[in-house]
Protein backbone atom coordinates (compact mmCIF):
# COMPACT_ATOMS: atom_id res chain seq x y z
CA UNK A 1 0.00 0.00 0.00
CA UNK A 2 1.45 3.31 -1.02
CA UNK A 3 1.01 6.24 1.30
CA UNK A 4 -1.03 9.08 -0.09
CA UNK A 5 0.73 12.44 0.02
CA UNK A 6 -0.70 14.93 2.46
CA UNK A 7 -2.91 17.31 0.47
CA UNK A 8 -0.89 20.37 1.45
CA UNK A 9 2.51 18.96 0.58
CA UNK A 10 4.25 21.63 -1.50
CA UNK A 11 4.81 20.57 -5.09
CA UNK A 12 8.16 22.32 -5.38
CA UNK A 13 10.61 21.89 -2.51
CA UNK A 14 10.60 24.89 -0.22
CA UNK A 15 13.09 27.53 -1.38
CA UNK A 16 16.54 27.07 0.09
CA UNK A 17 17.46 29.38 2.92
CA UNK A 18 19.96 31.97 1.80
CA UNK A 19 20.01 34.89 -0.56
CA UNK A 20 17.22 35.00 -3.12
CA UNK A 21 19.14 36.47 -6.04
CA UNK A 22 16.07 36.80 -8.23
CA UNK A 23 14.45 38.99 -5.58
CA UNK A 24 17.50 41.15 -4.96
CA UNK A 25 18.04 41.44 -8.71
CA UNK A 26 14.52 42.78 -9.04
CA UNK A 27 14.99 45.24 -6.18
CA UNK A 28 18.36 46.32 -7.62
CA UNK A 29 16.75 47.11 -10.98
CA UNK A 30 14.19 49.38 -9.32
CA UNK A 31 16.62 51.11 -6.97
CA UNK A 32 19.44 51.60 -9.47
CA UNK A 33 16.95 52.83 -12.06
CA UNK A 34 15.78 55.66 -9.82
CA UNK A 35 19.35 56.64 -8.86
CA UNK A 36 20.50 56.48 -12.49
CA UNK A 37 17.82 58.91 -13.60
CA UNK A 38 19.30 61.53 -11.26
CA UNK A 39 22.94 60.67 -12.05
CA UNK A 40 22.54 60.56 -15.83
CA UNK A 41 20.41 63.67 -16.26
CA UNK A 42 22.65 65.71 -13.98
CA UNK A 43 25.63 64.39 -15.94
CA UNK A 44 24.03 65.43 -19.22
CA UNK A 45 23.02 68.84 -17.84
CA UNK A 46 26.49 69.62 -16.47
CA UNK A 47 28.30 68.45 -19.58
CA UNK A 48 26.04 69.78 -22.30
CA UNK A 49 24.16 72.80 -20.98
CA UNK A 50 26.12 74.54 -18.23
CA UNK A 51 28.66 77.21 -19.27
CA UNK A 52 29.86 76.83 -22.88
CA UNK A 53 27.63 73.80 -23.33
CA UNK A 54 28.54 71.03 -25.72
CA UNK A 55 31.41 73.05 -27.28
CA UNK A 56 33.36 72.90 -24.01
CA UNK A 57 33.83 69.13 -24.17
CA UNK A 58 37.37 68.12 -25.03
CA UNK A 59 40.27 66.24 -23.47
CA UNK A 60 40.93 69.05 -21.05
CA UNK A 61 37.28 69.22 -19.96
CA UNK A 62 37.21 65.53 -19.05
CA UNK A 63 40.64 65.78 -17.41
CA UNK A 64 39.45 68.75 -15.39
CA UNK A 65 36.35 66.95 -14.21
CA UNK A 66 38.30 63.90 -13.10
CA UNK A 67 40.62 66.10 -11.09
CA UNK A 68 37.80 66.44 -8.54
CA UNK A 69 37.01 63.43 -6.31
CA UNK A 70 33.34 64.47 -6.52
CA UNK A 71 33.10 63.85 -10.26
CA UNK A 72 35.32 60.78 -9.98
CA UNK A 73 32.83 59.19 -7.59
CA UNK A 74 29.90 60.46 -9.63
CA UNK A 75 31.18 58.80 -12.80
CA UNK A 76 32.19 55.61 -11.01
CA UNK A 77 28.72 55.37 -9.48
CA UNK A 78 27.19 55.80 -12.93
CA UNK A 79 29.54 53.19 -14.37
CA UNK A 80 28.81 50.53 -11.78
CA UNK A 81 25.07 51.10 -11.50
CA UNK A 82 24.47 51.36 -15.25
CA UNK A 83 26.65 48.41 -16.25
CA UNK A 84 25.19 46.06 -13.66
CA UNK A 85 21.68 47.31 -14.48
CA UNK A 86 22.27 46.70 -18.19
CA UNK A 87 23.95 43.34 -17.66
CA UNK A 88 21.09 42.15 -15.46
CA UNK A 89 18.64 43.19 -18.17
CA UNK A 90 20.67 41.28 -20.74
CA UNK A 91 20.64 38.27 -18.43
CA UNK A 92 16.84 38.41 -18.50
CA UNK A 93 16.96 38.43 -22.30
CA UNK A 94 19.28 35.43 -22.31
CA UNK A 95 16.84 33.63 -20.01
CA UNK A 96 14.04 34.50 -22.41
CA UNK A 97 15.63 33.42 -25.67
CA UNK A 98 17.69 30.36 -24.72
CA UNK A 99 16.91 27.08 -23.02
CA UNK A 100 18.85 26.02 -19.96
CA UNK A 101 22.05 24.39 -21.10
CA UNK A 102 25.51 25.06 -22.41
CA UNK A 103 24.59 27.97 -24.72
CA UNK A 104 22.83 29.80 -21.91
CA UNK A 105 25.76 29.27 -19.57
CA UNK A 106 28.21 30.49 -22.22
CA UNK A 107 26.17 33.63 -22.95
CA UNK A 108 25.83 34.47 -19.28
CA UNK A 109 29.54 33.84 -18.77
CA UNK A 110 30.42 36.16 -21.66
CA UNK A 111 28.07 38.77 -20.26
CA UNK A 112 29.73 38.54 -16.85
CA UNK A 113 33.25 38.78 -18.26
CA UNK A 114 32.39 41.79 -20.42
CA UNK A 115 30.70 43.58 -17.53
CA UNK A 116 33.47 42.81 -15.04
CA UNK A 117 36.17 43.92 -17.48
CA UNK A 118 34.42 47.20 -18.26
CA UNK A 119 33.80 47.94 -14.58
CA UNK A 120 37.38 47.19 -13.56
CA UNK A 121 38.95 49.10 -16.44
CA UNK A 122 36.56 52.02 -16.09
CA UNK A 123 37.13 52.32 -12.36
CA UNK A 124 40.88 52.11 -12.86
CA UNK A 125 40.84 54.85 -15.50
CA UNK A 126 38.67 57.23 -13.49
CA UNK A 127 40.79 57.02 -10.35
CA UNK A 128 44.24 56.89 -11.95
CA UNK A 129 43.64 59.33 -14.80
CA UNK A 130 46.45 61.84 -15.19
CA UNK A 131 46.22 64.18 -18.19
CA UNK A 132 49.87 65.20 -17.84
CA UNK A 133 51.89 62.08 -16.95
CA UNK A 134 55.35 63.01 -15.70
CA UNK A 135 58.27 62.28 -17.99
CA UNK A 136 56.28 62.15 -21.24
CA UNK A 137 57.57 63.94 -24.34
CA UNK A 138 56.02 67.41 -24.51
CA UNK A 139 54.69 67.04 -28.08
CA UNK A 140 52.37 64.22 -26.94
CA UNK A 141 50.87 66.21 -24.06
CA UNK A 142 47.91 68.59 -24.33
CA UNK A 143 48.80 72.27 -24.46
CA UNK A 144 47.59 73.11 -20.93
CA UNK A 145 50.13 70.79 -19.32
CA UNK A 146 52.90 73.38 -19.62
CA UNK A 147 50.80 75.75 -17.54
CA UNK A 148 50.39 73.23 -14.70
CA UNK B 1 -46.72 17.17 -36.09
CA UNK B 2 -44.65 19.78 -37.73
CA UNK B 3 -41.84 22.05 -36.75
CA UNK B 4 -42.46 24.33 -39.66
CA UNK B 5 -43.18 27.29 -37.41
CA UNK B 6 -39.67 27.06 -35.98
CA UNK B 7 -38.15 27.26 -39.43
CA UNK B 8 -39.80 30.61 -40.11
CA UNK B 9 -37.42 33.32 -38.99
CA UNK B 10 -39.04 36.33 -37.39
CA UNK B 11 -39.99 38.83 -40.09
CA UNK B 12 -37.87 41.67 -38.70
CA UNK B 13 -34.72 39.52 -38.57
CA UNK B 14 -34.48 39.59 -42.34
CA UNK B 15 -33.86 43.31 -42.28
CA UNK B 16 -30.66 43.03 -40.31
CA UNK B 17 -27.57 43.37 -42.46
CA UNK B 18 -25.16 40.45 -42.54
CA UNK B 19 -21.54 40.31 -43.68
CA UNK B 20 -19.27 37.68 -45.14
CA UNK B 21 -16.34 37.41 -42.77
CA UNK B 22 -13.18 35.50 -43.55
CA UNK B 23 -11.63 33.52 -40.72
CA UNK B 24 -8.09 32.20 -40.87
CA UNK B 25 -7.86 29.39 -38.36
CA UNK B 26 -4.66 27.68 -37.31
CA UNK B 27 -5.43 24.01 -37.70
CA UNK B 28 -3.45 21.12 -36.34
CA UNK B 29 -4.46 17.48 -36.48
CA UNK B 30 -1.84 15.42 -34.64
CA UNK B 31 -2.80 12.31 -36.64
CA UNK B 32 -2.12 13.93 -40.02
CA UNK B 33 -0.10 17.13 -39.64
CA UNK B 34 3.47 17.53 -38.53
CA UNK B 35 3.14 21.32 -38.44
CA UNK B 36 0.12 23.54 -37.81
CA UNK B 37 -1.38 25.10 -40.95
CA UNK B 38 -3.67 28.04 -41.60
CA UNK B 39 -7.05 27.34 -43.19
CA UNK B 40 -9.55 29.99 -44.29
CA UNK B 41 -13.33 29.87 -43.93
CA UNK B 42 -15.95 32.35 -45.18
CA UNK B 43 -18.84 32.74 -42.77
CA UNK B 44 -22.02 34.81 -43.02
CA UNK B 45 -22.20 36.83 -39.79
CA UNK B 46 -24.21 39.56 -38.12
CA UNK B 47 -22.45 42.42 -36.37
CA UNK B 48 -23.78 41.20 -33.03
CA UNK B 49 -22.50 37.67 -33.51
CA UNK B 50 -19.47 36.48 -31.60
CA UNK B 51 -16.35 34.71 -32.80
CA UNK B 52 -17.68 31.63 -31.04
CA UNK B 53 -20.77 31.73 -33.28
CA UNK B 54 -18.48 31.74 -36.30
CA UNK B 55 -16.62 28.70 -34.98
CA UNK B 56 -19.95 26.96 -34.41
CA UNK B 57 -21.08 27.77 -37.96
CA UNK B 58 -17.83 26.42 -39.37
CA UNK B 59 -18.03 23.25 -37.29
CA UNK B 60 -21.72 22.64 -37.95
CA UNK B 61 -21.96 23.69 -41.58
CA UNK B 62 -18.52 23.54 -43.19
CA UNK B 63 -15.95 21.36 -41.43
CA UNK B 64 -17.03 19.11 -38.59
CA UNK B 65 -13.44 18.30 -37.70
CA UNK B 66 -12.73 21.78 -36.32
CA UNK B 67 -11.90 21.26 -32.66
CA UNK B 68 -12.23 23.82 -29.90
CA UNK B 69 -13.38 24.00 -26.29
CA UNK B 70 -16.45 25.82 -25.12
CA UNK B 71 -18.90 25.13 -22.35
CA UNK B 72 -21.17 27.89 -21.13
CA UNK B 73 -20.60 30.22 -24.10
CA UNK B 74 -21.30 33.23 -21.90
CA UNK B 75 -17.90 34.23 -20.58
CA UNK B 76 -18.02 32.45 -17.23
CA UNK B 77 -16.65 28.94 -17.67
CA UNK B 78 -13.36 30.08 -19.15
CA UNK B 79 -12.93 27.26 -21.64
CA UNK B 80 -12.76 29.15 -24.94
CA UNK B 81 -9.78 31.43 -24.48
CA UNK B 82 -7.98 31.75 -27.80
CA UNK B 83 -5.74 34.10 -29.70
CA UNK B 84 -7.94 36.30 -31.89
CA UNK B 85 -6.07 38.68 -34.20
CA UNK B 86 -2.99 38.19 -32.03
CA UNK B 87 -4.67 38.97 -28.73
CA UNK B 88 -5.88 36.51 -26.12
CA UNK B 89 -9.65 36.79 -25.90
CA UNK B 90 -12.64 34.66 -25.03
CA UNK B 91 -14.31 33.66 -28.30
CA UNK B 92 -17.70 33.99 -26.60
CA UNK B 93 -17.07 37.60 -25.57
CA UNK B 94 -15.55 38.90 -28.80
CA UNK B 95 -18.17 40.50 -31.02
CA UNK B 96 -17.79 40.70 -34.79
CA UNK B 97 -18.59 44.43 -34.70
CA UNK B 98 -15.48 45.03 -32.60
CA UNK B 99 -13.21 43.43 -35.19
CA UNK B 100 -12.02 44.79 -38.53
CA UNK B 101 -13.88 42.49 -40.94
CA UNK B 102 -12.34 44.09 -44.03
CA UNK B 103 -9.39 41.82 -43.27
CA UNK B 104 -9.40 38.13 -42.34
CA UNK B 105 -9.76 37.39 -38.64
CA UNK B 106 -6.95 35.22 -37.35
CA UNK B 107 -7.91 32.61 -34.75
CA UNK B 108 -5.36 30.32 -33.14
CA UNK B 109 -4.81 28.41 -29.91
CA UNK B 110 -3.32 30.20 -26.92
CA UNK B 111 0.47 30.09 -26.84
CA UNK B 112 2.92 28.64 -24.35
CA UNK B 113 0.93 25.45 -23.64
CA UNK B 114 1.30 22.20 -25.62
CA UNK B 115 -0.96 22.21 -28.67
CA UNK B 116 -3.19 19.16 -28.82
CA UNK B 117 -5.55 19.74 -31.74
CA UNK B 118 -6.71 22.85 -33.63
CA UNK B 119 -7.64 25.31 -30.87
CA UNK B 120 -7.28 22.89 -27.97
CA UNK B 121 -4.18 22.99 -25.78
CA UNK B 122 -3.06 20.87 -22.85
CA UNK B 123 -4.00 22.94 -19.81
CA UNK B 124 -2.23 20.68 -17.31
CA UNK B 125 0.94 22.81 -16.84
CA UNK B 126 -1.35 25.79 -16.20
CA UNK B 127 -3.39 23.96 -13.57
CA UNK B 128 -0.23 22.44 -12.04
CA UNK B 129 1.13 25.88 -11.17
CA UNK B 130 -2.36 26.89 -9.99
CA UNK B 131 -2.37 23.96 -7.57
CA UNK B 132 1.12 24.84 -6.35
CA UNK B 133 -0.02 28.09 -4.71
CA UNK B 134 -2.56 26.18 -2.56
CA UNK B 135 -5.65 28.00 -3.81
CA UNK B 136 -7.97 27.09 -0.95
CA UNK B 137 -8.81 28.58 2.44
CA UNK B 138 -6.38 27.51 5.15
CA UNK B 139 -7.75 28.72 8.48
CA UNK B 140 -6.38 27.68 11.85
CA UNK B 141 -8.87 29.61 13.93
CA UNK B 142 -12.30 28.29 14.87
CA UNK B 143 -15.22 30.59 14.25
CA UNK B 144 -17.64 31.06 17.13
CA UNK B 145 -19.97 28.03 17.30
CA UNK B 146 -22.85 28.54 14.95
CA UNK B 147 -21.30 31.66 13.39
CA UNK B 148 -19.42 32.30 10.19
CA UNK B 149 -16.01 33.97 10.03
CA UNK B 150 -16.80 37.67 10.01
CA UNK B 151 -15.06 39.95 7.52
CA UNK B 152 -15.60 43.65 7.12
CA UNK B 153 -16.56 45.13 3.77
CA UNK B 154 -13.25 47.00 3.64
CA UNK B 155 -11.24 43.82 4.20
CA UNK B 156 -13.21 42.00 1.52
CA UNK B 157 -12.58 44.86 -0.89
CA UNK B 158 -8.78 44.32 -0.76
CA UNK B 159 -8.92 41.08 -2.74
CA UNK B 160 -12.24 41.58 -4.53
CA UNK B 161 -10.62 41.99 -7.94
CA UNK B 162 -8.79 38.66 -7.85
CA UNK B 163 -11.88 36.66 -6.86
CA UNK B 164 -13.20 37.19 -10.39
CA UNK B 165 -10.70 34.82 -12.04
CA UNK B 166 -12.27 32.09 -14.20
CA UNK B 167 -9.00 30.22 -14.93
CA UNK B 168 -9.28 30.62 -18.69
CA UNK B 169 -5.47 30.91 -19.03
CA UNK B 170 -5.76 33.99 -21.27
CA UNK B 171 -3.36 35.91 -19.01
CA UNK B 172 -0.79 33.18 -18.43
CA UNK B 173 -0.63 32.29 -22.11
CA UNK B 174 -0.15 35.96 -23.07
CA UNK B 175 2.86 36.35 -20.77
CA UNK B 176 6.20 36.48 -22.61
CA UNK B 177 8.00 35.18 -19.52
CA UNK B 178 5.71 32.13 -19.44
CA UNK B 179 6.39 31.50 -23.15
CA UNK B 180 10.12 31.10 -22.56
CA UNK B 181 10.51 27.89 -20.60
CA UNK B 182 7.15 27.44 -18.88
CA UNK B 183 8.77 27.34 -15.45
CA UNK B 184 7.33 30.69 -14.32
CA UNK B 185 4.20 30.38 -12.18
CA UNK B 186 2.29 32.65 -14.53
CA UNK B 187 -0.14 35.49 -13.80
CA UNK B 188 -3.19 33.29 -13.13
CA UNK B 189 -1.51 31.33 -10.32
CA UNK B 190 -0.31 34.56 -8.72
CA UNK B 191 -3.78 36.11 -9.03
CA UNK B 192 -5.29 33.12 -7.24
CA UNK B 193 -2.59 33.22 -4.57
CA UNK B 194 -3.33 36.94 -4.14
CA UNK B 195 -6.99 36.10 -3.53
CA UNK B 196 -6.04 34.08 -0.43
CA UNK B 197 -2.93 35.97 0.69
CA UNK B 198 -4.99 39.13 1.22
CA UNK B 199 -8.00 37.33 2.70
CA UNK B 200 -8.20 38.22 6.41
CA UNK B 201 -9.81 34.83 7.18
CA UNK B 202 -6.86 32.91 5.76
CA UNK B 203 -3.86 32.01 7.94
CA UNK B 204 -1.41 30.63 5.38
CA UNK B 205 -0.36 33.83 3.64
CA UNK B 206 3.27 33.32 4.67
CA UNK B 207 3.27 29.83 3.13
CA UNK B 208 2.04 31.19 -0.20
CA UNK B 209 4.40 34.16 -0.10
CA UNK B 210 7.26 31.70 0.46
CA UNK B 211 6.13 29.67 -2.54
CA UNK B 212 5.95 32.77 -4.75
CA UNK B 213 9.32 34.07 -3.48
CA UNK B 214 10.83 31.33 -5.63
CA UNK B 215 13.38 31.79 -8.41
CA UNK B 216 10.49 31.24 -10.83
CA UNK B 217 8.03 33.21 -8.73
CA UNK B 218 6.82 36.79 -8.83
CA UNK B 219 10.28 38.26 -9.44
CA UNK B 220 10.30 37.03 -13.02
CA UNK B 221 7.36 39.33 -13.75
CA UNK B 222 8.59 42.46 -15.46
CA UNK B 223 5.31 44.30 -15.85
CA UNK B 224 4.65 43.82 -19.54
CA UNK B 225 0.91 44.30 -18.83
CA UNK B 226 -0.01 41.65 -21.44
CA UNK B 227 -1.96 39.82 -18.74
CA UNK B 228 -4.00 42.86 -17.73
CA UNK B 229 -4.84 43.45 -21.38
CA UNK B 230 -5.79 39.81 -21.93
CA UNK B 231 -8.00 39.24 -18.88
CA UNK B 232 -11.61 38.81 -20.05
CA UNK B 233 -12.81 39.59 -16.51
CA UNK B 234 -11.00 42.90 -16.34
CA UNK B 235 -8.81 41.88 -13.42
CA UNK B 236 -5.86 44.22 -12.92
CA UNK B 237 -3.46 41.29 -13.01
CA UNK B 238 -0.20 43.21 -13.11
CA UNK B 239 -1.32 45.29 -10.13
CA UNK B 240 -2.14 42.13 -8.19
CA UNK B 241 1.32 40.72 -8.94
CA UNK B 242 2.89 44.00 -7.79
CA UNK B 243 0.92 43.78 -4.54
CA UNK B 244 2.25 40.27 -3.97
CA UNK B 245 5.81 41.54 -4.57
CA UNK B 246 5.22 44.28 -1.98
CA UNK B 247 3.83 41.72 0.47
CA UNK B 248 6.89 39.49 0.04
CA UNK B 249 9.19 42.46 0.73
CA UNK B 250 7.15 43.38 3.82
CA UNK B 251 7.06 39.73 4.86
CA UNK B 252 3.31 39.87 5.48
CA UNK B 253 0.17 40.79 3.48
Amino acid sequence: MTAIEAPRTPVRPAPKRGINWEKWGWIYMRASGVVLIVLIFTHLFVNLMVGDGVKAIDFGFVGGKWAHPFWQWWDVAMLWLALIHGANGMRTLVNDYTNPGLVQKALKGALFIATAALIVLGTLVVFTFDPCPAGSPADLLPSFCSAV
Amino acid sequence: MTIATLEQPPAEAAAIESFTVTFLIRRFDPDVDTEPRWQDFDVEMYATDRVLDALHKIKWEQDGSLTFRRSCAHGICGSDAMRINGRNRLACKTLIKDLDISKPIYVEAIKGLPLEKDLVVDMEPFFASYREVQPFLIANSQPEPGKERVQSIAKREIFDDTTKCILCAACTSSCPVFWTDGQYFGPAAIVNAHRFIFDSRDDAASVRLDILNDKEGVWRCRTTFNCTDACPRGIEVTKAIAEVKQAIMRGKP
